[in-house]
């Protein structure tokens, strides 16, 4: 009987075909839920939610880091000596991508030399990328342990990646990209929201590396 | 492109028998051509299965199990978790879906006496399958922590505490603790989610090498090994692949439209599936006005609570689950299938299902002592089936049959007298009828009619 | 045909509704509520928010959740329904500690998520407007559904109080009894009845949302799940078919 060929032979196969067509389209629709699941929940998504940082109070060269996304986010305000050290030519030559061509940043608002929206009060997202430690805050000029060339910035303790004050990450790094820029805008003089662009856009973005 | 697969095959088979396999259990797999829709079942608890142990690693991934979030947790899967609801829902009617198929995949055994020789391991695997479901069952309505998970796991733990001397230290041991707390959830979670589906999933495994070393019954009990062609192949039989894949893709099909109708219109199943109180987080401090385990659990239950003492109430329900492992014992008949045993039997097995069903009814009814009495009618039926079995093993004289009948008398009159103090009496008056009623029908139409005797089984398989 | 009758008989014994633990039978009253009604759900969710939230919480509810269902914005939810100052992604918690409502109440107000999942919409509704004169109690009012309830009558001034209408009906066992076969007012509220059995609707439609709040998504999509699997099993009907024709 097996090696019969059974008459019906066209009527099965485009049977077999169709059944497995309805039952493939079955089976995708089932792993939807399952996948997504996975994703971010609403109580994730709340808990990332945009926050208001208050930076009346911040003084020049001070530093603060807040909570958004689970994530350490940099607050700093920017001092004139310090601003003045992100356009020395000497430094820009050594960064690896000084005019931010990399998509680290949310857009072209900060892609300048200052990488912010007013020159003095940047935020980044406080994470390396190269393996996501955070890197410490070094004011500093030429403090022993980074050398003569060192003129103020970031640098990541775990595998010494180096960055400026705009967080640019500096060549010899085994950082490749510049520290992220996450959306913000100031909802008054004094008060900048960080996490969403004005009217609550852009609360899904993510930079290429984070 | 069919030579580089047919490598590929050959590149396997000669490191794992994969075709081999794939013929011993599907291919040249020869079931019986006249399974009836019955047959259905089987593969539609093993997709069940699958559905509770991929639906519950989901479940799992979102579930705390503690105390304080236990059940913050099931609700932050039902409204923060994307899909969270859906997945739960399928957990959840599929644990009663998993029951329903069982009983039914069950019963089907019962009706052609696939318990039988030579299925007996079959059968007693099953039953251990069956009871190893229970408990899944009981400890996963636990994790959401609400009042009936509580209350429900209290009582029927307290149930170890009626077993005299090791009773008490046993029950707390279990529990961790000398109530239901969070070292019961926690060890109830482990169990559910590991212990249980690993041994539930190798029982599987043997059930199925098991019958597919002894052949599959069907509905005429005949062996369509006795009968086969010049190459081995039993005359009455069909590769399971393709023949009843195919047809099992289409019981799948109706079954999955069941369930997922289920799931998106009534997924609490007005209150049997996920309970109203349920939705209320667990209270040590006070239990809810009625409480009554799950559906599936209800009939035992009523075994449970009618007997009016609470170790023989232990010991009954107890011995009413593990009595079905002797089965084979109990039902010796020569005759595999209801249709040629002859009308008694298959009226004693329409009987015994109904019983089955009025229990569970009384279990969710209030514990008044007119259920308890009604309830302890219908627990006597129940075990009558299995007497019944024993008496309808072979023909018996006209003498048998009375003598079983005054035996089947006395019997009922010393329960009731047993539970004397406990029951009003006029309520006893009222209802002895009932079991007197099935043993004088059971035993009296065998003695003076031939309804009982078997008939003929035929050689080869019929179709309806 | 054994088939069909024995799948009717399953349904039949399965279609008994499990009662909602709370109907213990007597008054109720029965009302209708549409959880796809839009603008009865923000009445609902501001009459919550003004009446109820002092004491009781949607604790498994975000303010955020109620954005897309109620048709409101976030600026909106923050200027209508918060309070008390809190994020709208935060759930929707009571300002009232727990264990000080507990000392007041003797028990602290439970958290009403899923109060219609547990009694069902009937009783809710008959509950908000059960609540009638009883000097025995200390709150000074009772309930017909609840009896002894431990909350004060917080919508007396709304509805105006009431008395109840007893029967004597006899018992199987020949003893007599009181039973409450209805509510008569005695003095006005500051709505008319029919005023508040819309402004009690709309409180039990959105307590019907927060309950289960993807029930309209869920029975939307199931319509077009279930036809799937229909098809399927038609398709794998005729599949079967056309593999048994040479077996029988």
């Amino acid at each position: 009987m097996a090696a019969d060929i059974p008459e019906n032979l066209q009527r099965r196969r485009f049977l077999t075909a169709a059944t497995t067509v309805v039952g493939g389209v079955i089976a995708g629709l089932t792993v939807v839920p399952f996948v997504r699941s996975m994703e971010p929940s609403v109580a994730a998504q709340a808990a990332g939610a945009p926050i208001d940082v208050d930076v009346s109070k911040l003084e020049p060269g001070q530093l603060i880091t807040v909570m958004w996304r689970s994530r350490p986010v940099w607050v700093l305000h920017r001092s004139e000596a310090q601003l003045k050290t992100l356009k020395d030519p000497k430094l820009i030559e050594t960064l690896k991508d000084p005019d931010s061509k990399e998509p680290q940043q949310f857009g072209p608002p900060v892609v300048n030399w200052h990488r912010s929206l007013k020159p003095e009060l940047f935020v980044a997202v406080a994470i390396c990328t190269h393996l996501g430690c955070i890197p410490t805050y070094r004011p500093q000029i030429a403090p022993p342990d980074l050398g003569p060339s060192w003129v103020g910035g970031f640098f990541c303790p775990c595998h010494g990646s180096r960055y400026d004050l705009a967080a640019r990450v500096i060549d010899g790094s085994p950082a490749p990209l510049n520290i992220p820029v996450p959306p913000y805008h100031y909802r008054s003089e004094t008060v900048i929201r960080v996490g969403s662009l004005k009217g609550g856009k852009d609360q899904n973005w993510q930079p290429a590396i984070w | 492109m069919s030579s580089k697969l047919a490598a590929l095959r050959d590149w396997i088979d000669a490191r794992f028998p994969l075709t081999e396999m794939w013929n011993e259990h599907l291919a040249k797999y020869y079931a019986p051509k006249n399974f009836n829709f019955w047959y259905f079942f089987g593969s539609l608890a093993l997709l069940v299965l699958v559905n509770q142990i991929v639906t519950g690693i989901f479940l799992a991934m979102n579930y705390t199990p503690t105390p304080h979030g236990a059940f913050a947790s099931v609700e932050y899967i039902m409204r923060d978790v994307k899909w969270g609801w859906l997945i739960r829902y399928m957990h959840a009617v599929g644990a009663s879906a998993f029951f329903a198929i069982i009983y039914l995949h069950m019963f089907r055994g019962l009706m052609y006496g696939s318990h039988k020789k030579p299925r007996e391991l079959i059968w007693i695997i099953g039953v251990a399958i069956y009871i190893l479901l229970m408990a899944e069952a009981f400890m996963g309505y636990l994790l959401p922590w609400g009042q009936m998970s509580f209350w429900g796991a209290t009582v029927i733990t307290s149930l170890i505490g009626a077993i005299p001397y090791v009773g008490g230290p046993l029950e707390v041991w279990l529990r961790g603790d000398f109530a239901i707390t969070g070292a019961t959830l926690n060890r109830f979670f482990a169990w559910h989610v590991v212990l249980i589906p690993l041994l539930l999933l190798a029982l599987v495994v043997v059930h199925i090498l098991a019958l597919h070393q002894v052949g599959s019954n069907n509905p005429d009990g005949v062996e369509i090994k006795k009968h086969k062609d010049k190459n081995g192949v039993p005359l009455d039989g069909v590769p399971f692949h393709p023949y009843y894949t195919v047809k099992d893709l289409f019981g799948v099909g109706v079954f999955l439209a069941i369930f997922c109708a289920i799931i998106f219109f009534r997924p609490d199943f007005w209150g049997w599936f996920l309970e109203h109180d349920n939705f209320v987080r667990a209270n040590p401090l006070q239990t809810p006005p009625e409480i009554r385990p799950l559906w599936y659990f209800l009939p035992f239950y009523e075994i449970l609570r009618s007997v009016p003492n609470k170790l023989m109430g232990v010991i009954s329900m107890a011995v009413a689950i593990l009595i079905l492992f002797f089965m084979p014992w109990i039902d010796r008949h020569h005759v595999k299938s209801h249709r040629y045993r002859g009308l008694m039997y298959r009226l004693a097995l329409i009987g015994f299902a109904a019983t089955f069903i009025v229990l569970g009814y009384f279990g969710a009814q209030a514990p008044t002592p007119y259920h308890a009495d009604i309830g302890f009618r219908f627990n006597e039926l129940f075990f009558s089936f299995f007497l019944l079995c024993l008496v309808y093993n072979k023909p018996r004289s006209r003498g048998f049959y009375f003598g079983a009948l005054v035996a089947a008398g006395i019997a009922i009159f010393v329960l009731d007298w047993l539970r004397v103090g406990d029951i009003p009496v006029h309520f006893m008056v009222r209802s002895w009828w009932i079991p007197a009623a099935y043993w004088a029908f059971f035993l009296l139409m065998p003695a003076f009619t031939r309804l009982g005797d078997a008939l003929p089984v035929p050689e080869r398989v019929t179709s309806k | 045909m054994r088939t069909l009758i024995l799948g009717l008989l399953f349904c039949a014994i399965a279609w008994v509704p499990q009662a909602h633990a709370s109907e213990g039978g007597g008054f109720m009253r029965h009302v209708k509520v549409d959880v796809a009604d839009k603008a009865a759900l923000q009445r609902g969710a501001r009459d919550f928010a003004n009446y109820c939230m002092g004491c009781h919480s949607l604790s498994y509810v975000r303010y955020l959740q109620l954005e897309k269902p109620l048709g409101l914005s976030q600026d909106d939810i923050k200027k209508y329904l918060i309070f008390n100052g809190v994020k709208v992604g935060d759930p929707m918690v009571s300002s009232m500690p727990a264990a000080l409502a507990a000392k007041w109440f003797g028990k602290a107000p439970p958290d009403l998520t899923d109060e219609v999942r547990v009694r069902g919409t009937d009783w809710l509704y008959t509950y908000l407007t059960g609540f009638y004169l009883d000097k025995a109690r200390p709150t000074g009012v009772n309930n017909v559904v609840f009896p002894n309830v431990g909350m004060p009558d917080v919508v007396e001034n709304l509805q105006g109080a009431q008395v109840p209408e007893y029967k004597e009906i006899t018992a199987p066992d020949g003893t007599k009894e009181k039973v409450i076969v209805g509510l008569k007012q005695v003095s006005p509220g500051s709505m008319t009845p029919e005023q508040y059995h819309h402004w009690v609707r709309d409180i039990v439609t959105f307590l019907a949302w927060t309950a289960e709040p993807n029930k309209l998504e869920r029975e939307h999509l199931g319509v077009w799940i279930v036809l799937l699997m229909i098809l399927f099993s038609v398709v794998a009907y005729f599949l079967k078919k056309a593999y048994w024709e040479d077996i029988h």
